[in-house]
This record gives structure tokens, C-alpha cells and sequence, in this order.
């Protein structure tokens, strides 16, 4: 038995160059994990806010700190990217964009628009707030 | 096809299903406070009105059933050996479960 060849199998998928709609399918995967490390959090918040107006006023001081308000623009994108990449994913189960230039296309297209998001959520939402 | 041959489908349905429900509902949200100053009193008093209690809480449940499909496809992707999976599974599914017990009580006090 001699199955030996000399063709490189790359089973690590940091070697491997990965398309744009992998790109897109990790992080979306990535975005959903960081927000369902967020629920304790955002449940914690909730409660607060509801349960006297002492509560509702630490919260909202909560949501006023300069690394909270960090983590809600990584919480913002991580939304973003999810609800895009998901409603992608959504069309693609109708066979909408099926083809293979269509779906790498929208896959462009959301990748752009959630780092776009990033990115004004961090110029808009967080550099005013320090600055002030 | 049994229930139990359909599990497979009723996850990816379930996902699609409280995906859809959690958009409407964020919408719905937004356009009740339009992203103005939010009082303490008028927010206790739009989530005492039963039909944004009802909503909120279909939201809890929505955005914890989706949570959990989502991580439950992660674990089993990416956590290979049983014991370590079972164990992830079941403490993920016990803190999700407390969650959504702890936010409908939340909910559920303030018609009270």
C-alpha cells in the first residue's frame, strides 16, 4: 500500500486562504457568541432598569462609562453583522443569490456595511462620548 | 417524518422562526422610543401595558431559544470529545434556562 503523495493537505484553517462567504459565515458565528456572552449582562441591565428609579439611573450611569460604552460598540457590531449576515443567509435559503458571483457579492457587500457600522459606531458613538 | 427524525429541522425552523419574531419586535421597540431620552416612569409604564409585556417577554424566550440553537451548533462543531460537550451543552443550557426564568420574572413583576 503506498498512498503517499506529495500534495499538501492543509487541515489547519489558518493555512488555508478562505473565501469571503467563510469570512463572512465565521464571524458570523463569532458575533453570535460574543452576544450570548452578553445576555447575563444585558438580563442584569434589564432589571435594574426596571426595578426602581435609583435602578434605572445606575444603569444608565452603567451605560455612560468609557469601556462599557466600548463593549456597546463591539456589542453594536457584532447586531449589525448578524442581522445582515443573517437575512444573507435567509435569502440564500430561498435560492435567492444562489449563484456563485451573487453570493460572493452580497457576502462583500455585508462584510463592508458591518465594518462600515464599526467603524461609525466608533466615530460617532464612542469618540463623542470620551471627548465630552 | 417523526419528531424526532424532524429535530434537525425544527432547530433550523426555530432559528429562522425567533430570528424573524427578534427583528419585529427591536423594530417595534425602536419605534416606540424613536432614540429620545427615556424616563424611568414611561419606561416601567410601556412595559406594564400587556401588550408590550406579552411582546417583551415572546422576546425573552425568542432571543433565548435562538442563543441556544446558536450555541449548541458551536459546541457541536467545535467540541469533539463527549464529555467535554455534554458538559458545555448542559451548563450552557442551565444558564440560558436561568436567564430566561430571571428576565420573565423581571417582566412579569412589573404588570403585577
Amino acid at each position: 500500500m503506498n498512498h503517499t503523495t506529495h500534495r499538501p493537505v492543509f487541515l489547519n484553517l489558518l493555512r488555508i486562504r478562505q473565501s469571503v462567504m467563510a469570512v463572512l459565515s465565521i464571524f458570523h458565528r463569532i458575533s453570535g457568541v460574543l452576544m450570548v456572552l452578553a445576555l447575563p449582562v444585558l438580563v442584569y441591565l434589564l432589571s435594574l432598569s426596571l426595578r426602581d428609579a435609583q435602578g434605572f439611573a445606575q444603569a444608565a450611569d452603567l451605560l455612560q462609562h468609557p469601556v462599557v460604552r466600548l463593549l456597546l460598540v463591539l456589542l453594536g457590531w457584532a447586531f449589525t453583522h448578524h442581522l445582515l449576515a443573517g437575512i444573507r443567509f435567509m435569502l440564500l435559503d430561498f435560492d435567492i443569490g444562489i449563484s456563485r458571483a451573487a453570493a460572493r457579492a452580497s457576502a462583500w457587500l455585508v462584510l463592508s456595511a458591518s465594518l462600515l457600522a464599526l467603524a461609525a459606531l466608533f466615530v460617532f458613538y464612542w469618540l463623542p462620548g470620551v471627548m465630552s | 417524518m417523526s419528531w424526532r427524525a424532524a429535530a434537525g429541522l425544527r432547530s433550523w425552523l426555530l432559528q429562522r422562526l425567533s430570528a424573524l419574531y427578534i427583528v419585529v419586535f427591536l423594530l417595534a421597540l425602536a419605534s416606540a422610543w424613536g432614540g429620545g431620552a427615556v424616563s424611568f416612569e414611561a419606561w416601567r409604564a410601556w412595559v406594564a401595558q400587556p401588550l408590550a409585556n406579552v411582546g417583551l417577554m415572546l422576546f425573552v424566550l425568542a432571543l433565548l431559544g435562538h442563543a441556544w440553537v446558536g450555541a449548541r451548533d458551536v459546541v457541536m462543531d467545535y467540541v469533539k470529545p463527549v464529555q467535554w460537550r455534554y458538559l458545555l451543552l448542559v451548563s450552557i443550557g442551565l444558564v440560558l434556562a436561568g436567564l430566561a426564568l430571571w428576565s420573565l420574572r423581571i417582566v412579569l413583576l412589573v404588570s403585577g
